[in-house]
């Protein structure tokens, strides 16, 4: 890379390399997260009365608020940590397109997250008493696909909320009302898949999964250059 | 401005236009005419009986809230694109009357729902399509109260209020999927308006009064953003 500067991906996997190097040394942000959501879990199954309300059709429900806001919790940190000694401006001042430092954040946070979803299925499937069973693949399609929006989104309005006054609060705000299409759909689809229906039952709600992560994942790396100055 | 010896002439607030604005006291007026036609001159309806005089209210409220809102996109655009500071603050008074509309309608909603439907609330679409409104109005607005430095504030809230533009039909459709209930459109169709001519009268006048209203009132609140601004470069 003597005197030339790296492409949009090659600049954008350096940089989620770096994100996931923090976290795999220091490990402080998945293991709060991680158990965070399992407390969420176990918390869940107590306001029910299982007696009343089958485990089957609570858990998706249970899944997908818990994972929402674990992973609100994972994304706040993406660029906090940039905070710290003003570590952004070197990112900014590097001869790399803007839209890379985004993608690079979002495919680091999309990694987290989706080790997030590794921990937080099984243990729904443990505690809820699932049966899991052949559509434990299809499943795991609608939560990647369901990350993917889900990180868009977060990590955009990540990179905004730490430059504002209390941050902590305005990233669960602006970002839930987007989460909503997204807890719609797959909680939808995954009730069906949950239940052994076929997947054409649940294909109409991943379709517009599909269709949202393409949109708001076009419209994210084109909008981050604008929240920066000039 | 530097110094302290500057003539009283060139301060501001001296230059100000006169707060009192005519065209308000007019909106004003406009919408209170239009209440006492909908309460006197208008006659019942038949199975609904008078709760569904709430109607000349509530739709209004609402067209006028979604003029704001397509205003506020339109102009956030607009500043992404020119860096148009009057772009920004016409954003800003849109957003903050688009926030007061919704408002109205979520709360003219109930008010009709609990007669007819027996329920304040329901889970229709259309219900849940203006929650959702309302809460991505309200984030704008608090977003735009968390950051202190204008141009970072003009360009996140430009950014937000872009995405919500694409976010609004994705919510539509999974919510409209969800389930619906709310009654179907009966001015705003294809075929011809199916309300009796007094009652569409009514109507279209109480459409006009809010959507003037709507704009008479964005405009003084960017007069105030831009006495705001005015006084803060003067200090």
């Amino acid at each position: 890379m003597l005197g030339r500067a790296p492409g949009l991906w090659t600049a954008a996997w350096s940089i989620a390399q770096k994100d996931l190097a923090i976290e795999l040394r220091t490990r402080s942000a998945f293991l709060s997260v991680a158990v965070f959501a399992l407390l969420a879990l176990v918390i869940f199954f107590f306001a029910w009365d299982p007696t009343a309300v089958s485990p089957l059709d609570l858990a998706p429900g249970v899944l997908w608020v818990t994972f929402t806001f674990a992973a609100l919790l994972g994304l706040h940190r993406s660029f906090g940590a940039e905070l710290q000694d003003r570590a952004i401006d070197a990112l900014l001042v590097a001869p790399v397109h803007r839209a890379s430092i985004y993608i690079g954040k979002a495919v680091a946070n999309l990694i987290f997250v989706f080790a997030l979803l590794l921990v937080a299925v099984p243990a729904v499937a443990l505690f809820y008493n699932l049966p899991f069973g052949d559509a434990i693949v299809a499943l795991g399609l609608v939560a990647l696909l369901a990350a993917i929006g889900m990180v868009a989104i977060g990590t955009l309005f990540s990179a905004m909320a730490v430059n504002t006054r209390m941050a902590e609060l305005l990233l669960p705000m602006l970002s839930l009302p987007f989460f909503v299409p997204i807890v719609i759909t797959s909680a939808q689809a995954s009730t069906r898949l949950l239940a052994g229906r076929p997947f054409a039952e649940a294909w109409p709600w991943l379709k517009i999964l599909i269709a949202f992560d393409i949109v708001f994942a076009v419209a994210c790396t084109v909008a981050y250059p604008y929240t920066l100055e000039e | 401005m530097t110094g302290t010896a500057a003539p009283l002439s060139s301060h501001p607030r001296a230059r100000a236009k006169p707060v009192f604005d005519w065209l308000f006291v007019l909106a004003v007026l406009g919408v209170l005419g239009v209440f006492v036609r909908v309460a006197l001159f208008t006659p019942s309806e038949l199975t609904q009986g008078d709760a569904q005089k709430i109607y000349y209210i509530h739709v209004p409220a609402a067209l006028s809230a979604y003029l704001a809102l397509i205003a506020g996109a339109l102009m956030s655009m607009v500043y992404l694109w020119l860096h148009d500071e009057r772009a920004d603050r016409l954003a800003e008074s849109a957003g903050e009357v688009a926030f007061v509309f919704t408002s109205a309608v979520l709360i003219t909603g109930p008010l009709w729902g609990k007669p007819i439907w027996g329920a304040w609330w329901t889970w229709d679409a259309r219900l849940s399509l203006t929650l959702f409104l309302w809460f991505v109005t309200a984030s704008y607005l608090v977003l735009r109260s968390a950051v202190d430095e204008p141009s970072m504030r003009a360009r996140y809230s430009a950014v937000l209020a872009v995405l919500a533009a694409l976010l609004i039909p994705f919510i539509h459709l999974s919510v409209y999927l969800f389930r619906t209930l709310h009654p179907m459109p009966i001015v705003l169709k294809p075929e011809r308006p199916s309300l009796p001519a007094e009652m569409l009268t009514t109507f279209t006048l109480s459409v006009l009064a809010f959507w003037f209203f709507c704009i008479v009132l964005t405009r003084a609140r960017y007069r105030l953003a831009v006495l705001r601004d005015e006084a803060a470069e003067d200090t």
